[in-house]
């Protein structure tokens, strides 16, 4: 079975070290994700492409107990449902990205706690490819 | 030039199969004209606010076709914000002299849908399911208590008072009491909050009459002022729904902003409010909003609520009418709504919650998504 990502440009993929496809602003230093073609502190269209880092810290979190509404949402419905959590994690210095993370236990996830970028599987579309999305997972210690 | 409400009306929140939202307008006008003691003739202009209607004008066809200009907004869950603010504004430009602000809706039952598109998102942000409002609220306060040591109890406690509050408002829609056992222990939705510590959209309808302040007293013995209003939108930097990322750089949210301005507008602190009404979408939104409209430093909020400060009878009421809580949302009308509680308030209307000793100014905080943010100021 292929696996396709949810999206193009917004990891890089194939890949065993997958990064972020994000923007930077050529005229301000601004990082934004995903990508866009205008930034949003000076409105300047001078605007690059640049990898996010790998690695970074837990800044805010939640669990979705409940299946969001679709659409838009387009994973397993029903009794295959599955909750997840998601967050927002700061990479140092360049932005914090909103995102599935792999632990859904709120014993388990911690506030300023070290994460690290993944890509994991989301669902099947409907050629039978597996489609494939980014989360963080915490990093063992 | 200062604007006074002189009339208020309200249809129900809640679930009235059979009843559109164009109807439920136009007994909400039609009970705001009574309480002003004019009739729809006389009215020169209105504002519409809904979500689901793209034309609540089209309730001239219950009321009277006039001729008035009638302008419909829409601006999340700012609407009526906007919707009062632009009536305000129409005044006090010297165009007109009576004017009307209304709010209706009638949303299904569940959490909102959208297209991420609407919002400045990309599609796959939604389709891999982060494109919910609760998720960030739950985000947002989660984040909260850690930093500034909120417990669950706390939590439980500010729904506990929004249906007990509700309880003694014949207008919502949840009236039955809840225990903070029952609230903790109902179905997580989005942790740390619990399905019974979230309002539900459902329908309904309200509007305010105004005119200038020096006209008010033709009309009414109890005018009351609107003091201030004002709408703004997030900043960049500010933690706000629907982002799929955020800048390094933190600023405070859009709440904030318009409660400094409509501080400033209105020439009264938050020292010198008597009632209060914010935006509950969920019980840490009360919580947070305590703090971002200047009611309290954050944190303080976990002894306040504790002591029972926030209650109808305590030093700071907050969401004396039950709030969204047991009000639930219908997007287009529910700022109405709190101007509607503020006014019985300050007039000494409000009944069994009315709030003791003659309460002279009010406050009303909407908030909801992309960011965007409205605060009224009232007084006697």
């Amino acid at each position: 079975m292929a696996q396709v990502p949810v999206a193009e440009g917004i990891f890089t993929w194939p890949s065993d070290d997958p990064q972020l496809i994000a923007s930077r602003c050529s005229a301000c230093g601004m990082v934004m994700f995903p990508a866009q073609d205008s930034c949003a502190r000076c409105a300047s269209t001078e605007i690059e492409e640049h990898l996010l880092p790998r690695r970074g810290r837990l800044w805010a979190w939640t669990t979705q107990d409940f299946q969001p509404p679709s659409p838009p949402y387009a994973g397993a419905t029903g009794k295959d449902f599955v909750p997840f959590a998601i967050g927002y994690v700061e990479l140092p210095d360049e932005v914090k990205v909103e995102a599935r993370l792999t632990e859904s236990d709120p014993e388990k996830l911690v506030q300023a706690a070290e994460m690290e970028l993944v890509v994991v599987p989301f669902g099947t579309d409907d050629d039978g490819n597996e489609v494939v999305t980014f989360a963080f997972r915490p990093v063992a210690t | 030039m200062d604007v006074a409400i002189i009339g208020v009306g309200l249809h129900p929140f809640g679930r009235f199969p059979g009843v559109s939202a164009i109807d439920m307008g136009a007994i909400a006008i039609r009970r705001a004209l009574a309480d002003a003691g004019v009739e729809w003739r006389d009215i020169e202009f209105a504002f519409g606010g809904s979500y689901e209607i793209d034309n609540p004008d089209a309730v001239v066809a219950r009321l009277g076709l006039t001729g008035i200009p009638f302008t419909d907004v829409y601006n999340g869950c700012a609407t009526a914000a906007s919707a009062l603010t632009l009536a305000a504004n129409t005044i006090r430009l010297g165009d007109h002299r009576l004017g009307l602000a209304v709010g209706m809706d009638k949303h299904v039952p569940g959490a909102f849908k959208g297209d991420p598109q609407d919002y400045a998102c990309p599609s796959w942000y939604g389709e891999v399911g982060h494109f919910t409002t609760t998720k960030f609220f739950g985000m947002k306060i989660n984040k909260y208590m850690h930093d500034h040591g909120i417990s669950h109890s706390t939590l439980a406690k500010v729904a506990a008072k929004g249906y007990r509050n509700g309880g003694l408002n014949p207008n919502a829609f949840r009236r039955k009491p809840l225990s903070e056992e029952e609230i903790l222990g109902s179905p997580m939705l989005n942790y740390p909050l619990t399905q019974y510590m979230f309002c539900a959209p459902d329908e309904g309808a309200a509007a305010v009459v105004l005119c200038p302040a020096e006209d008010a007293r033709r009309y009414t013995e109890t005018p009351i002022y609107l003091r201030a209003s004002t709408v703004r939108t997030r900043r960049l930097g500010a933690f706000e729904v629907h982002s799929p990322w955020l800048p390094i750089e933190e600023t405070v949210g859009a709440t904030v902003d318009a409660s400094r301005a409509a501080y400033e507008m209105a020439g009264i602190g938050p020292q010198d409010v008597d009632v209060i009404q914010l935006q509950d979408t969920d019980a840490g939104a009360e919580v947070i909003h305590m703090a971002e409209n200047g009611f309290c430093a954050d944190g303080d909020q976990e002894a306040l609520i504790a002591d029972g400060a926030t209650e109808i009878d305590g030093p700071l009421p907050v969401n004396t009418d039950g709030g969204l809580i047991a009000n639930g949302e219908p997007i287009g009308a529910s700022g109405l709504r709190q101007i509607h509680e503020i006014v019985l308030q300050l007039r000494g209307q409000a009944g069994d919650r009315q709030v003791p000793g003659s309460p002279k100014v009010g406050y009303t905080q909407l908030y909801g998504a992309p960011g965007t943010a409205g605060v009224s100021i009232l007084s006697v």
